[in-house]
């Protein structure tokens, strides 16, 4: 009988020797990478708050634009690709706001800190998904804003920009945004800390849309890819290596 | 560290002393051919900026110390070299724009460096907003580290792109040369009088990022006392 108990309390109180099946820390990553993004596209998918508030926002700055610029059929060729990136900047601010603001609000960004994974996962699995609710945005207004002017828009160069373009934005943007939520002035300080930090994307990618939509040499709108590109890859890697002191408690 | 270094005092007097010297030789250096009275602005707009500009790269520098030691001394001299680079780098501009009038006819235009001064301007004010939004020191000190890492970062990738997309379009009437800045020739005289100008800024912005460096170690004393009291 002791002999019995003494077994049970010895199981109970030796620690598992048993090894883990080893797991590759960049499996792991990975893993931790998708599920952040499955959570948020899942979340939204099922409310649709973040997606539809992006879209009407930018349809009504399409609208205000309308008004704010002549865009007689002339003039319309050389102001499409700046009101598009106007559009977008400021729809995308709504978006990186409220994506952080959830996360905040509903606890989920403590949850994430206390997994045992890499922060920078959750800084790119982030990413992913506001990067994911920025180009479906896109991606609807292209063909509204098409129609609205009698302008193509869907050609493969300009979405090629658009998707650069979206990234870097994006990229600068979701760190920003996790410094700005858990600040007092919240909503009004990204735009604030973004849009000058941002200003080489928007040029950039402006300069690149133009040159596609007004049939431009392929060098010249290289010149402006490049740096969006080299942008891009500068402030993610940045961004990787400071996310972890930006969302630490 | 109670009172006032002796050093520090001694810098004080030098610092006036050298700004109205510099004001002096400023104003009675021979005066430019072409732009006349106004091209003396110049000793002052330089002097501010290329200090404004080395005490933003210095910030820089004291994100990455800041965050990798995690001392909060390099936060509060992060602030110092902001704040003061912040107020001549105002000055700058302002200087910049009172000399643009009369010489290009406009008060601002467009160019590769007034914008990134603009730009870079509201980077480094973005950054005290940021700042004042966050009551947790720790965290202030981070996040304004991060922020003036990503600021400073992206100020000279603007440079380089408006200077690379921008085509020359006419936008002044007037005054053709909009790289006329430098574009003078100096006689030995106005040589001295602006080599004393950027001496002269160097050790104003040295003796204010000391003054400012100090009055930030006294708030921190300040609120130190101030914890052991309440408890």
């Amino acid at each position: 009988m002791t002999d019995k108990i003494d077994t049970v309390v010895e199981k109970s109180v030796k620690p598992d020797a048993r090894p883990r099946a080893s797991i590759r820390p960049s499996a792991s990553f990975v893993k931790a990478v998708s599920a952040v993004v499955w959570k948020d596209l899942q979340a939204e998918f099922r409310s649709r708050e973040l997606f539809s508030a992006m879209l009407v926002f930018s349809l009504l700055i399409i609208l205000i634009f309308n008004f704010a610029l002549e865009l007689d059929v002339r003039t319309r060729q050389s102001v499409t690709a700046g009101v598009l990136w106007a559009t977008f900047a400021f729809a995308g601010t709504l978006g990186l706001n409220r994506s952080m603001a959830i996360e905040k609000d509903r606890g989920c960004l403590d949850g994430l800190l206390l997994a045992p994974v890499d922060r920078s996962a959750i800084y790119f699995g982030k990413v992913i998904s506001n990067l994911a609710f920025m180009l479906i945005v896109e991606l609807i207004v292209l063909p509204v804003y098409s129609v609205l002017y009698n302008v193509n828009l869907f050609q493969p160069g300009l979405l090629l920009v658009i998707l650069l373009g979206s990234i870097g934005y994006v990229g600068v943007g979701t760190l920003l945004s996790a410094m700005s939520v858990q600040t007092r002035t919240r909503d009004i300080l990204l735009p604030i800390l973004l849009f000058p930090v941002v200003i080489p994307v928007l040029l950039a990618a402006v300069k690149a849309s133009s040159g596609f939509l007004t049939g431009s040499d392929l060098a010249d709108v290289m010149l402006p890819i490049n740096l969006l590109i080299a942008y891009d890859i500068i402030f993610i890697a940045l961004a990787f290596m400071v996310f972890d002191s930006v969302v630490e408690e | 560290m109670e009172s006032k270094p002796l050093t520090l005092k001694v810098l004080d007097i030098v610092a006036i002393l050298v700004l109205v010297v510099a004001t002096y030789m400023a104003l009675n250096a021979p005066t430019e051919r072409v732009m006349g009275e106004v091209q003396k602005v110049f000793y002052f707009h330089i002097g501010t900026a290329w200090t404004a500009l080395l005490g933003f790269i210095l910030a820089a520098v004291f994100s990455v110390v800041y965050l990798a030691t995690k001392d909060l001394k390099w936060d509060r001299l992060q602030v110092a070299s902001i704040e003061v680079s912040l107020v001549f780098f105002l000055i700058t501009i302002v200087l910049g724009s009172i000399w643009a009038r009369p010489a290009w006819n406009t008060w601002w235009t467009w160019d590769p460096r007034l914008t990134t001064a603009a730009v870079t301007e509201l980077i480094y004010v973005a950054y005290f907003m940021l700042r004042q939004g966050i009551d947790d020191p720790d965290r202030r000190a981070r996040f304004g580290a991060v922020y003036a890492l990503v600021g400073g970062l992206s100020a000279p990738i603007t440079f380089f792109a408006i200077r690379l997309f921008r085509t020359i379009h006419p936008v002044v009437i007037g005054g053709s040369n909009a790289e006329a800045e430098g574009g003078f020739s100096m006689t030995a005289d106005m040589r001295t009088a602006f080599f004393f100008a950027l001496f002269a800024f160097t050790i104003i912005f040295i003796d204010l990022f000391w003054n400012r460096i100090r009055l930030g170690n006294l708030q921190e004393k300040v609120e130190q006392l101030k914890l052991k009291v309440t408890m």
